[in-house]
């Protein structure tokens, strides 16, 4: 299964790229719109590039009467992300969205690198979330966390039904000769190539510490990383920077995942998800 | 409808300290002049933006300054060798006016080429920091050339319909003098088709993506 990491498509703008997904995630929405941040908000680096978006969207009141309505005549299964800054703004929107046909699953944007994060805890979020909605909860976590295995536990605990691993971590890019911030707001959510390798320990260690279906995303740009993914525990993936340069990646991904799995005789995705497991948790004495 | 395709380069000519990019045009439809492609630059994680400067038979071209890891990417580009190009995207100039004028400056006049061609071959006013820089302006017929410390503004003094692209200074500038102006816009963006919100610019007072809303907009709305 791919999808779209959140942030990295607009299904509205470039439906045809949409249409190549098993899913589409929207922007993340917030309970009130927001602008966003300042220019310049986008900034290349050698392998991968940072963004400072600061989740501009229309609020959850836009989402619901305008865009909501339009995704769902492309007839690609919807996932709305969800974020805010308190956990009753995730609890306000999961309880807005309950009853929306439209909507898959949710997904709970628990770490992004641009905001003010919300005082509670990702597990307090996810606790407040659940009793709000009916719909499949993924919590997306950050890759920065101190103890991300455990964070995955308690979020596991609290109610959550999956995992979306990873958002993008904090990074700086100076300018060549000024050597200021490139980026109006100075920090960016560093993504890309260079994200991948953190991004497979993330999904190898929470899908052995919860045993929950993981969206594996970072630094996807062939169907051999998506394999990789897999093998690491991931179900799904999902596909961000790469769409910028490359919006044909969908179904290329598709296509070279399934030439990766067939050369291994591999039945499907599902027979892949854990390879990288067989050996057995190493004991260190 | 845009397209992307990996095309053939045919040549990397210098004007000025410029690169003319020329490449086989492949399926791509060149689009409305002020229109814009997204270009790989080979060995970078991302594609740049980059006006079509001319549409001669069979090919399609683009004019760029190396500033940085990208366009020097770019600007290093062999004959044979391919690159995947992506378009044309975003919004271009409306050619349906009475008395054209081109006003732009440095490598702003890369859309020009094409737009004069397709506007009969208008009056130019071209500045340039420099008499090397402004070799470029041979690309262009019918242009007048300033350089620095002259201001194309110096020289705009009527009521022509302008079609502006520039550094953002100038722009403001042209706005202030031409108020019915087309200003073509540059905004750092990563994928060129409105995914990736990176370009969003205030207009009328409202944030909205260059890419899908210009990057050719009208000065009063």
């Amino acid at each position: 299964m791919i999808l779209n990491a959140s942030g990295c498509l607009d299904a509205l703008e470039a439906p045809e790229v949409a249409l190549g997904l098993d899913a589409f995630v929207t922007k993340t929405v917030t309970p009130q719109p927001r602008e966003g941040n300042r220019p310049v908000r986008i900034a290349e680096t050698e392998v991968g590039m940072l963004n400072s978006i600061g989740l501009e969207n229309p609020g959850i009141d836009g989402l619901l009467s305008d865009k909501l309505p339009r995704l769902a005549e492309l007839g690609v299964p919807l996932w709305v992300s969800v974020g805010g800054f308190a956990a009753s703004d995730y609890a306000e929107i999961c309880a807005a969205l309950d009853d929306r046909a439209e909507v898959t699953t949710i997904e709970l944007n628990l770490s992004c690198p641009n905001v003010d994060e919300a005082p509670e805890s990702a597990a307090e979020i996810v606790a407040a979330a659940r009793p709000e909605t009916r719909k499949p909860l993924y919590a997306k976590l950050s890759p920065a966390a101190t103890d991300l295995p455990e964070t995955a536990r308690a979020v596991q605990s609290a109610g959550a039904d999956g995992l979306s691993l990873v958002n993008t971590m904090r990074g700086l890019a100076l300018e060549e000769k000024t050597l200021q911030p490139r980026l109006g707001h100075e920090l960016g959510g560093y993504s890309g190539q260079g994200l991948k390798p953190i991004a497979l320990a993330a999904v190898y260690q929470c899908y052995r510490a919860t045993g929950l279906p993981i969206v594996g995303m970072g630094g996807i740009t062939s169907g051999r990383d998506a394999l990789e993914f897999l093998a690491a525990g991931a179900r799904a993936v999902a596909l961000g920077t790469i769409l910028f340069a490359d919006p044909e990646a969908p179904g290329r991904v598709r296509r070279e995942l399934a030439e990766e799995l067939d050369a291994r005789g591999l039945a499907g995705t599902e027979a892949a998800t854990g390879l990288a497991h067989s050996r057995g948790p190493v004991h260190v004495a | 409808m845009p397209r992307r395709e990996a095309l053939k380069v045919v040549a990397n000519v210098a004007v000025g300290p410029y690169s003319l990019i020329r490449v086989e045009r492949g399926g791509l439809d060149p689009g409305v002049p002020g229109q814009f492609f997204m270009l790989e630059a080979p060995g970078r994680p991302l594609p740049r933006p980059m006006s079509l400067c001319q549409a001669s038979s069979g090919e399609l071209s683009f004019l760029l300054e190396a500033v940085g890891p990208g366009t020097r990417a770019l600007a290093a580009v062999q004959p044979g060798q391919e690159i995947n190009i992506f378009g044309p995207l975003g919004n271009g100039y409306r050619l349906d006016v009475e008395q054209p004028l081109l006003v732009g400056g440095g490598v702003g006049l890369a859309p020009f080429p094409y737009l004069s061609e397709q506007l009969g071959g208008p009056p130019a006013i071209l500045g340039f920091r420099s008499e090397w820089h402004a070799e470029a302006a041979a690309l262009v017929p019918n242009a007048e050339v300033v350089v620095e410390p002259t201001l194309v503004t110096e020289l705009l003094t009527d009521t022509h319909d302008v079609f502006a692209c520039g550094p953002e200074p100038m722009l403001e500038a042209v706005r202030e003098l031409a108020p019915r102006a087309q200003l073509a816009w540059e905004a750092p963006m990563a994928c060129g088709y409105g995914a990736c919100y990176g370009c969003s610019v205030k207009i009328d007072g409202v944030l909205q993506r260059l890419c899908v809303a210009g990057p050719v907009l009208e000065a009063v709305a």
